[in-house]
C-alpha cells in the first residue's frame, strides 16, 4: 500500500502550549488508521491539521511539514482544493438547515456543477455510497434537520463524499450516536475504504480493534506508537501504551 | 526561567499554517465569486463608517466657528438666536422625564424579575405592551400629548406635557435594561441573604438592585440620548417658545426643536449648525459614557 | 408592620408593572377615539383612497401620503437592507478584533444621531448635491430614500450581526470542510441559517422608516399629491401630520389625528410581523 499523508516533524502550538510534540507519521493509502489516546493527548488536533482546519484557530502554529500524495498541503495547494480532497465528518453531526437534498448538493455546487441531472446523480450516489438511500429517497425535499441523529451522521458522510474525495477525516463520528447507529457507521467505513483513505479519531479502543487496520496512540502531545491495529492491541511495544489500553489511566 | 525562554521560542516561530496574501490571491483567481463577495462586505462596512465619519466632521467643520459666545447668552432675540435657553430647557425636560419613567421603569422591572411568578398572564401583557411601544413613531407620542396631557388633562403646553410625553417614550427602553440588569444579578445572592433573614423587600433594594445599578444606569443614559435628540414627540406637547419658562406649566423648547426651527426658517443656518454640534458632541458623550460603564460590566 | 410594607410594595410593583398597559390603552383610546368618528365623517374610502388633500376646501383624501409613506420606506430599505446585512456580515465574520473595536461604536453612534441632525445634514449636504446631479429642487423621493436608508442602517446591522453570530459554528465548518472558500461558507451556510433573525431586522428597520418624521420633512419637499417621479417632492403621514398640526382647527385637526390612526395601523401591523419573526427565530 502507498502512503497518502506523511507528517514529518510536526509541532503544533496554541499560543504559548505545546499541543503536539515533534510527529512523524506515513499514513497509508486505502486503509483506516485510527488515532486514539486520552482526551486532550492531540489527537483531535493532528486530525485538523491534515485539512488545515486548525488555521482556525487563533494563535495556533505549526511547524514541519505535512505531505499528500507528496505535496506539500501547507506550501502552493489551495487550502479549499485541500478540503475538496480531504473530507471532513465532525464529532457532532451537523447538516445545514436545508433540504436533504440541498445539503448533499451544497458541495457539488460549491464546485461549480449546476446541471440539475447532474446534481441528481451525485445525490442518488453519494446518498447510496452512504447506505442511506433507501431511508431518503421519499424525503429528498425535506429538512435535514428532522432526521435522527444517526441518519444525520450518515448525511454528513454522504454530503463529504458527493465532493468526490480521497481522503475522509472522521472525528469521533460516533460519540453522539446510539449503538445501533454507530454500527451502522462502524459497517459504512469499512465498506469505504476500498475507495477512500480513512483517518478517524475515537475515544472507544473497541471501536480501533473493531475496524481500523493501522492504530496511533498519542499521550501529551506525543506519538507513543503506531502500528497495526491487531499487534498495537495485542503486544503493545511501550509501557504507556499497554498502561493505557488495558485501562489503567484515562 | 526555563518557561520564559520556551515563551521567546514561540514568538520567534513561523507558522507554515499562516495564509499568505499571495495563496488568498490565488484562491480568488479559482473562485471569483468568492473575492466580489469579500469586496462588498468590505465596501458596505466601508461606506458605513464613511457615512458617519463625514457627517460628523461635516457637522463639526461648519459648526464649530460659528459657536461664538453671543450663542450662549441668556436671552433669546430675534437678532440673536441664543441656544442657551434650550439648552436649559432639554436639562429640565431631561431631568423631569427621567423623574417620572425610572421609578416607574425600575419598579416595574423589579416586578417582572423578581416578584410574577412564572406563566403569570400580566407578565406577558407587560412585555407586548412594552415591545408595542418600542415601536410607535415618535410623531404618534407628539399627538397622544397633544390629546392627553395637553388637552383632556389641561396641562397646555407645557414641559410637563412635553416632559410626561417623553417618559412615556422611553419607559420600554429603561424597563428592558433594568429587566437584563436584574435577571444577571446570580441567585446566590438573593439566597444569601433569605439566608440572613432578611425579607424579600429588603433583599431586592439591598442587594439586587445594588449589584444592578451599571446596567440600570446604561440605560438611563441611552434614554437621556433619547430625550435630548427628540423633536416630533416635543414639538406639539412642550411648544417652541424660544425662553426658559418661569415654571413647568410653561412651554419651552429643547435644543433638538431650536434646530429644526432655525433651520426650517432658513434664515439662521450658520447658528443651526452651531446647534447640531452641540447635540452631536453630547450624543458622542452620551455613547462614551454608555460604553464605558457597559465596559465595566462586562469586566466585573 | 415589615409584612404590611412588604405587600404594599408589592402592589406598587405591581401598579408600576401595569404601567405600560395603562400607557398603550390611553394611546390606542385617544387616537382611535379621536380618529375613527373623523374617518366616519369624511368616508373611509375617501379617506384613504381621495387623491387630493385640500384641507382649506375640507376635501381630505391621504392616498398621496399612503403612497409617499410606502415609497420613501421602499427606497429607504433598498438602500439601507443591502448595506446593512453586508455590513453587519463583515461585522460577525470578517473582521479582527481591532477593527472591531471601532466599527461596532461607529454603528452605535449611528444609531444615536439625532433624526433632526440627519434632516439637517440632508438639507445643506444631500439635497444641494442632489439637485446639482439631478436637476429639480433636490427636495426628493430620492433624497428622503438615501438619508433614510443611512438612519435605519444601524437597526438592521446589529439586529442582523447578533443574528448571524447566533449561528452555531458548526454550519461554518461543514462548509469549510467541504472545500468552500470562507465568503462561500458564510454567505451560503451560516446566512441562510440566520434568516428570521435578519428579516425581523429588515422588519424593525421598516417601522423606523414609516414613522421617521423630522428628517424626511426636512428633504422630501412635502407636496401633497401623488408622488410623480424619483426625483420630485413627496410627503409622507407623518409629514402631513407634523407640518400642518400647527395651525389646524376642527375637521381639519381632527383629520391630521385620523391620518396618525392610519400610521398607527401600519405600525402595528409591522409590530405583529417583528414579533412572529421573534416567535420563529426562537423555536
Amino acid at each position: 500500500m502507498g502512503t497518502k499523508f506523511k507528517i514529518d516533524n510536526l509541532d503544533l502550538y496554541y499560543g504559548k502550549f505545546k499541543a503536539l510534540k515533534d510527529i512523524n507519521l506515513d499514513l497509508p493509502e486505502h486503509e483506516i488508521t485510527a488515532f486514539i489516546g486520552p482526551s486532550g493527548c492531540g489527537k483531535s488536533t493532528l486530525l485538523k491539521s491534515l485539512n488545515r482546519m486548525n488555521d482556525l484557530v487563533e494563535g495556533c502554529k505549526i511547524t514541519g511539514k505535512v505531505t499528500l500524495d507528496g505535496e506539500d498541503i501547507y506550501g502552493d495547494m489551495d487550502v479549499n482544493l485541500l478540503r475538496k480532497r480531504v473530507g471532513m465528518v465532525f464529532q457532532k453531526p451537523n447538516p445545514f438547515p436545508m433540504s436533504v437534498y440541498d445539503n448533499i448538493a451544497y458541495g457539488p455546487r460549491t464546485h461549480g456543477i449546476h446541471n440539475k441531472s447532474q446534481l441528481d446523480e451525485i445525490v442518488e450516489k453519494s446518498l447510496k455510497n452512504a447506505a442511506i438511500w433507501d431511508e431518503l429517497k421519499d424525503r429528498l425535499k425535506k429538512s435535514a434537520l428532522g432526521l435522527s441523529g444517526g441518519q444525520q451522521q450518515r448525511l454528513c458522510i454522504a454530503r463529504a463524499l458527493a465532493v468526490e474525495p480521497e481522503v475522509l477525516l472522521m472525528d469521533e463520528p460516533t460519540s453522539a450516536l446510539d449503538p445501533i447507529s454507530t454500527s451502522k457507521i462502524e459497517d459504512l467505513a469499512v465498506e469505504l475504504k476500498s475507495k477512500y483513505t480513512i483517518i478517524m479519531v475515537t475515544h472507544n479502543m473497541q471501536q480501533a480493534v473493531r475496524i481500523s487496520d493501522k492504530t496511533a496512540f498519542f499521550l501529551l502531545g506525543e506519538m507513543v506508537e503506531f502500528g497495526k491495529s491487531d499487534d498495537l492491541f495485542s503486544m503493545p511495544q511501550d509501557k504507556r501504551t499497554e498502561d493505557y489500553i488495558t485501562g489503567r489511566f484515562g | 526561567m526555563e518557561a520564559v525562554k520556551t515563551m521567546e521560542k514561540t514568538e520567534e516561530i513561523q507558522g507554515i499554517n499562516k495564509v499568505t496574501f499571495g495563496q488568498r490571491m490565488k484562491s480568488y483567481k479559482r473562485t471569483p465569486l468568492s473575492f466580489v463577495l469579500w469586496l462588498l462586505v468590505n465596501a458596505a462596512m466601508i461606506i458605513t463608517v464613511v457615512v458617519l465619519f463625514f457627517l460628523i466632521v461635516y457637522i463639526l467643520v461648519n459648526g464649530i466657528p460659528n459657536l461664538t459666545p453671543d450663542l450662549f447668552d441668556v436671552k433669546y432675540t430675534t437678532e440673536n438666536v441664543s441656544m442657551f435657553p434650550a439648552i436649559i430647557n432639554t436639562l429640565i425636560m431631561t431631568g423631569l422625564s427621567l423623574l417620572f419613567a425610572v421609578p416607574l421603569g425600575i419598579f416595574a422591572s423589579i416586578y417582572l424579575v423578581e416578584y410574577a411568578k412564572r406563566g403569570n398572564k400580566i407578565v406577558g401583557l407587560v412585555r407586548i405592551t412594552a415591545e408595542t411601544l418600542q415601536g410607535i413613531p415618535s410623531i404618534v407620542y407628539g399627538l397622544f400629548g397633544m390629546l392627553f396631557f395637553v388637552g383632556a388633562l389641561g396641562w397646555g403646553l407645557s414641559i410637563l406635557s412635553g416632559a410626561a410625553t417623553m417618559a412615556i417614550m422611553i419607559l420600554p427602553l429603561i424597563m428592558r435594561t433594568s429587566e437584563e440588569a436584574l435577571k444577571s444579578v446570580p441567585d446566590s445572592y438573593r439566597e444569601g441573604s433569605f439566608g440572613l433573614g432578611a425579607g424579600k423587600l429588603r433583599t431586592v433594594f439591598r442587594i439586587v438592585l445594588p449589584s444592578a445599578v451599571p446596567g440600570i444606569l446604561s440605560g438611563i443614559i441611552l434614554a437621556i440620548g433619547r430625550v435630548v435628540g427628540e423633536t416630533a414627540a416635543l414639538m406639539y406637547t412642550a411648544g417652541t417658545v424660544a425662553e426658559i419658562p418661569s415654571n413647568i406649566m410653561g412651554s419651552g423648547r429643547t435644543l433638538a426643536v431650536h434646530m429644526y426651527t432655525l433651520s426650517c426658517e432658513g434664515l439662521h443656518i450658520n447658528q443651526a449648525y452651531a446647534t447640531a454640534v452641540v447635540l452631536l458632541i453630547t450624543v458622542l458623550l452620551i455613547n462614551a459614557v454608555s460604553s464605558f460603564i457597559a465596559k465595566r460590566i462586562t469586566k466585573g | 408592620m415589615r409584612k404590611y410594607k412588604e405587600q404594599i410594595m408589592s402592589v406598587i410593583f405591581l401598579i408600576a408593572a401595569c404601567a405600560s398597559i395603562l400607557a398603550v390603552i390611553l394611546i390606542c383610546a385617544f387616537l382611535f377615539i379621536n380618529g375613527i368618528p373623523t374617518i366616519g365623517k369624511i368616508g373611509l374610502g375617501e379617506f384613504i383612497t381621495g387623491k387630493i388633500w385640500m384641507p382649506k376646501v375640507e376635501i381630505f383624501g391621504i392616498f398621496p401620503m399612503i403612497l409617499g409613506s410606502i415609497y420613501v420606506t421602499a427606497g429607504a430599505i433598498i438602500v439601507g437592507v443591502p448595506i446593512g446585512i453586508l455590513a453587519a456580515v463583515y461585522m460577525a465574520r470578517f473582521c479582527n478584533d481591532k477593527v472591531y473595536k471601532i466599527v461596532k461604536p461607529a454603528v452605535g453612534l449611528l444609531a444615536g444621531i439625532p433624526s433632526v441632525v440627519y434632516g439637517f445634514f440632508g438639507m445643506v449636504v444631500l439635497v444641494p448635491l442632489f439637485r446639482s446631479m439631478f436637476g429639480g429642487t433636490g427636495n426628493s423621493l430620492f433624497t428622503a430614500s438615501i438619508l433614510l436608508g443611512i438612519m435605519i442602517l444601524p437597526t438592521i446591522v446589529e439586529v442582523s450581526e447578533s443574528a448571524i453570530r447566533a449561528v452555531p459554528d458548526s454550519y461554518y465548518e461543514g462548509s469549510l470542510g467541504l472545500g468552500a472558500s470562507h465568503e462561500r461558507s458564510v454567505f451560503f451556510a451560516v446566512l441562510p441559517a440566520a434568516k428570521s433573525g435578519i428579516l425581523a431586522g429588515v422588519v424593525l428597520g421598516i417601522g423606523r422608516a414609516i414613522g421617521e418624521t423630522m428628517a424626511v420633512v426636512m428633504v422630501a419637499g412635502n407636496q401633497a399629491v401623488v408622488p410623480s417621479g424619483l426625483f420630485n417632492g413627496v410627503r409622507t403621514l407623518t409629514s402631513n401630520i407634523v407640518l400642518e398640526m400647527g395651525y389646524a382647527t376642527d375637521l381639519h385637526r381632527e383629520a391630521l389625528i385620523a391620518t396618525a390612526v392610519v400610521l398607527f395601523v401600519f405600525i402595528l401591523l409591522i409590530n405583529l410581523c417583528f414579533a412572529a419573526l421573534k416567535k420563529k427565530e426562537n423555536i
